[in-house]
């Protein structure tokens, strides 16, 4: 097995977009839903509640509670107590639930606290600025739950492949499981023949002694759990057993998030937050706004303001090459933004999109000039004249500011009625005094990268 | 399968035959234009499969029109159609898989390209290993799908028919092409036709993490395929897929040049959680970055170049060295089929025009709202113009003053119903008892109206006017009715009389008297029914006559209509309208009332008709005649 999946482990998550859909989905159609599908990493508190609601539906004798309380930045604690009893009464376990992992050797765990210093934990922590591996960003959101007294320390994880899904379990789970490799027991459950026919028992390790029927059918339960809910990774490292029954320490889970039609009762309240340490700007928040409004997809991300090189790029696969591009022909520094819009927006999408764009590059001045990409594939039946109308109608708006800052424009696009959208983009370099060198499908897709960088950024 | 002869490798030939699911009427044309400009000596799809209709579509085969089966499920159509060996399936990502599944399982179809995005990973993975358990294929999730140059598309690859003639999609190259992204096969295309001979065949496998295909799975077929001579792909960062094309060069399977470059070198200056256009794209790990992966294919042998910006450069590069070995041979383009323009689609780009058939003059729904001669409705129920302002727009093109649209509802009332006795009602009854239908019964009735029913509003008018107009005097135009021998229309009725007046005439002149600016000609018509009634009681001005000469009255002296405007109304035959139009409202009452009484069929009492045969020698009489 290669080191692929324990890296699934190691906290990440795919998409920087939260599931707005889940609360107001009426707005969004159905093409944009799909657009953004991935897998998606959920908060230990919604793995732990979703394992304690509905795995006893496949393990009668899983008894593990799911006392379970989260804390964000708005939360009142004396109501989080009057809600969770046990929170008064109980030892606890506070912890950072934000989908990055190794809290314990961030020093980011209080274990065995009252309520009172979990309070002054709380206090102490929230809105705190933590750096995690290479990302910075801040505490909001923490998990507190029962202190579990333990010693033996389990591990158990569900992957998935192309073939089927890969089970893993040691009994040396814990912060050291990676070390202990070697001790990792991995199942194949072939997908089409499910887990039923599979003999886990007798290659559970001796040392579990009587506990092997009790680990077997948990695992059982847990895949038909895990495929019967969404998941496409969850880890439970550690697990242990408390009088005789299975208690879940530490938990980890991605859902797919195209599963959403299937899971709506399952999922319900749940959320998919945001990556830690991301936050958005204006502008980019602004365009995630536009975006989840429409049934076309409008995205930005800025990498460098101060950045020459601004592309504006039709589709998911042509915006990333046109990055790849810049990178590649060795201006990775100079590229100030990555986006793409596609899926047919309209007019005064493509005017909004176009707007930010010009706004965030005419405001820092660089004596060496600008450069905006408008590029694209050949569109399959996208009307090119229909969707540059609103991209002029910001560029007429920014004539002064682009000249101003010494902007030259280049165009590639094809599809159809391709030849009259580039006349216009063509009319309007004319008509508005800003340089504006506009190619169709006889240039190749990225040719105006080199074209505009060649001269300009030597 | 349609053949046993059909090579493993070969995926669509010019004699596939698809079932399409889903009534995706764009689509359908789209694949029946390619068939058509490749020459193909059938169309390639045997039928539609639309859960919610079974029956026929009609499409174009060129300039013809031709009929296309339609099935309400898979087994009815896989049955009727054994030889449909594909199936694309237009399914929504809500029932993609059940209908993957269920075409699977026919043992004819061997190929589902699936075109819904966000089918759930777990789903994508049991359709991928179900079809490969039965050495079938499934070609997506989330993808426009691919196609054989010259033979077959799937649904809307390639786009524009300009796009496919100008990237020569339209017979075979030598290239065989595949990629994740279905954005770029167009793209990839146009390059590779730019830069060689052009495509054999091209395959989007789709942009998820589990494809049903994978694009190894393509390169092997391809590597099989004796007239494929080079073959390209264009790869993403993340997952492994590409690692196994890079084994199969490394270990031999793949003899033929291979052009490779993996997208999304770019991710490093990226922030970590930017998500690609494609759930699939995303590295997982250093190996599954695309730099890697570009380093990886390179040093496997196959042609990479140092940006994508080189693609086209190395196929053209690749292809020039088979040329120059002799191993592919220089192309004879063969004479491409024209495909006419769609007529809605010439009209918009305004390449053609065409004369109109129909003019229209009173109202126009081709718009936001209706249009009543010009007047959006919503003004016109703002202004609570009322039944007798819309008559006035729609019939005469007017705003009418109110007196006018008042008059024009006061004659509406009053002839709404005169009793089930009169021929109309009579009529509309015996019908209704007969068992027909409401618009049945209606027309039976509005079929009386004639020149001695309810019709003589028009016939009262144009002779009044006409008497009028010509100076003559009440007595010279009693006199002059008389000479022609015709009965003066609109005056005279069976029962009311002088001394049994008709209340519904009083209604109408005491209105008029008191609304309109001048009652010229029914004070005319009143010194003729002064004549009239002096010979004989019963010939007094009736209803249909004071409607007609009022509405000429208030023609007249409203200041709305031109003189030539109210020649034409006369002569056009206006004012029946208003009879019908108000007699309908007791018509539908009357056929109503024997509904709901649930009345029985009518039958004349016999001994109410007079049985008179004519006599034998009559007969004969004729007969020698």
């Amino acid at each position: 097995m290669s080191a692929s999946w324990v890296y699934f482990a190691i906290y990440e998550t795919i998409s920087p977009f939260p599931l707005e859909r889940f609360v107001n989905k009426k707005n969004i159609k159905a093409a944009k839903v799909v657009l953004d599908m991935a897998q998606r990493g959920i908060r230990e508190y919604d793995a732990k509640r979703l394992l304690a609601g509905f795995l006893p539906q496949y393990l009668k004798e899983f008894s593990y509670k799911g006392d379970l309380a989260l804390v964000g930045p708005e939360t009142d604690l004396e109501e989080l107590a009057s809600v969770h009893p046990w929170l008064k009464t109980s030892k606890l376990v506070v912890k950072p639930d934000q989908l990055f992992g190794k809290r314990g050797k961030y020093g980011l765990v209080l274990l065995d606290a009252d309520w009172d210093s979990a309070k002054k934990y709380l206090q102490e922590n929230m809105g705190a600025l933590v750096t995690v591996g290479n990302i910075t960003g801040r505490l909001s959101h923490f998990l507190i739950e029962p202190f579990i007294p333990h010693e033996e320390e389990l591990y158990v994880a569900i992957s998935s492949e192309s073939d089927g899904d890969n089970i893993f379990f040691s009994m040396k789970g814990g912060v050291f499981v990676e070390e202990n490799w070697d001790s990792v027991i991995r199942f194949h459950v072939d997908l089409l023949d499910g887990i039923e026919g599979i003999d886990i028992k007798s290659r559970l390790p001796e040392g579990l002694g009587e506990k092997r029927v009790a680990v077997e059918n948990f695992i059982k339960a847990l895949w038909r759990f895990y495929a019967d809910s969404g998941f496409c990774y969850l880890e439970i490292n550690p697990f242990t057993f408390r009088n005789g029954s299975i208690v879940p320490l530490d938990m980890v889970a991605k859902l797919d998030d195209a599963e959403e039609y299937w899971q709506r009762k399952r999922w319900l309240g749940l959320s998919f937050p945001e990556p830690f340490g991301r936050t958005l700007s204006k502008e980019e928040l602004f365009i995630k706004e536009l975006d989840s409004k429409t049934g076309a997809s409008l995205k930005l991300t800025i990498l460098n303001p101060e950045g020459r090189v601004w592309t504006m790029v039709a589709g998911g696969g042509a915006s990333v090459i046109y990055a790849d591009t810049i990178c590649d022909l060795g201006h990775a520094r100079e590229m100030a933004n990555y986006g793409e819009y596609s899926g047919d927006p309209n007019t005064e999408e493509t005017y909004y999109y176009t707007k930010t764009i010009l706004d965030l590059m005419t405001r820092h001045k660089d004596p060496r000039g600008k450069m905006l990409l408008i590029g694209g594939a050949i569109a399959n039946f996208t009307d090119v004249a229909k969707t540059f109308k609103g991209v002029v109608m910001a560029l007429e708006e920014y004539q002064p500011k682009l000249q101003e800052a010494g902007v030259k424009i280049y165009v590639r696009r094809g599809g159809p009625n391709y030849e009259q959208g580039l006349k216009l983009m063509r009319n309007l370099g004319k008509k508005l005094g800003v340089p504006i060198e506009v190619y169709g499908p006889e240039t190749h897709m990225t040719r105006i990268v080199p074209l505009a960088l060649g001269g300009a950024l030597q | 399968m349609s053949e046993t002869s059909k090579k493993s490798y070969v995926l669509f030939d010019r004699n596939t035959k698809a079932f399409v699911y889903g009534y995706q009427t764009n689509a359908i044309q789209r694949m029946l234009d390619f068939d058509f400009i490749c020459n193909r000596p059938e169309p390639s799809i045997s039928a539609i499969i639309n859960p919610s209709r079974a029956g026929i579509h009609k499409a174009f085969w060129g300039t013809k029109e031709i009929l296309l089966p339609m099935y309400k499920s898979i087994p009815l159509a896989a049955k009727a159609y054994p030889e449909g060996d594909v199936m694309v399936n237009f399914a929504s990502h809500r029932s993609a898989f059940d209908t993957t599944m269920e075409a699977l399982a026919e043992d004819s179809i061997r190929i589902v390209a699936v075109i819904a995005e966000g089918v759930p990973e777990r789903q994508s993975r049991i359709m991928s290993l179900t079809a490969r358990k039965q050495g079938k294929m499934v070609i997506g999730p989330a993808t426009v799908g691919g196609m054989t140059a010259g033979a077959f598309r799937i649904g809307n690859t390639a786009g524009t028919i300009e796009n496919i003639i100008a990237s020569k999609l339209y017979r075979p190259g030598c290239v065989g092409f595949v990629s994740k992204s279905g954005g770029m096969l167009n793209e990839a295309f146009n390059i590779i036709s730019r830069n060689s001979d052009g495509i054999y065949e091209g395959v989007a496998i789709g942009g998820d993490r589990y494809p049903g295909s994978t694009m190894l799975d393509h390169i092997l077929r391809y590597e099989e395929n004796p007239a494929i001579k080079m073959i390209a792909c264009l790869g993403e960062l993340g997952g492994e897929d590409e690692y196994r094309i890079i084994t199969a060069l490394k270990d031999g399977r793949i003899k033929k040049p291979l052009v490779a470059w993996v997208t999304g070198t770019c991710s490093p200056v990226l922030p970590a959680s930017v998500q690609f256009g494609h759930a699939g794209a995303k590295a997982d790990t250093q190996k599954e970055t695309a730099q890697a992966k570009n380093d990886a294919f390179r040093e496997a042998g196959a042609f990479v170049p140092q940006s994508f910006d080189g693609y086209g450069d190395t196929v053209r590069r690749v292809y020039d060295m088979l040329l120059s070995q002799g191993k592919v041979a220089p192309l004879v383009e063969p004479e491409v089929p024209k495909i006419p323009a769609d007529y809605s689609k010439a009209l918009a780009s305004g390449d053609i025009r065409k004369p109109t058939t129909f003019i229209c003059t009173i109202s126009d729904d081709s718009g936001e709202e209706v249009l009543y001669a010009g007047k959006r409705l919503s003004s016109v129920l703002e202004e609570k113009m009322g039944i007798g302002g819309v008559i006035g727009l729609l019939w005469f093109k007017k705003e009418l003053p109110e007196y006018a649209v008042g008059f024009i509802e006061l004659v509406l009332q009053i002839v709404a119903d005169h009793g089930p006795a009169v021929s109309g009602a009579h009529n509309a009854i015996v019908a209704s008892c007969a068992g027909k239908d409401l618009i049945s019964s209606l027309c039976s009735g509005l079929l009386t109206i004639g020149p001695r029913f309810g019709g003589a509003i028009d016939d009262a008018a144009r002779e009044f006017k006409h008497a009028r107009e010509t100076n003559m005097t009440p007595e010279q135009f009693v006199k002059e009715m008389k000479r022609k021998g015709i009965n003066i229309p609109g005056i005279g009725h069976k029962i009311k009389s002088v001394k049994n007046p008709d209340k519904r005439v009083q209604l109408l002149i005491s209105y008029a008297k008191s609304n309109f600016p001048s009652t010229e000609l029914l004070d005319y018509a009143l010194q003729v029914e002064e004549l009239t009634t002096a010979k004989k009681g019963n010939l007094i001005l009736n209803v249909d006559g004071c409607i007609g000469i009022l509405f000429l009255d208030l023609m007249k002296s409203c200041g709305v209509f031109s003189q030539a405007e109210i020649d034409e109304v006369v002569r056009l035959g206006y004012l029946n309208g208003l009879f019908a139009l108000g007699r309908s409202i007791g018509l539908i009452g009357h056929i109503l009332d024997q509904k709901r009484l649930g009345s029985r069929l009518y039958r004349h009492p016999a001994d109410d008709i007079a049985y008179m045969m004519p006599s034998k020698d009559e007969i004969r009489c004729k007969r020698a005649a």
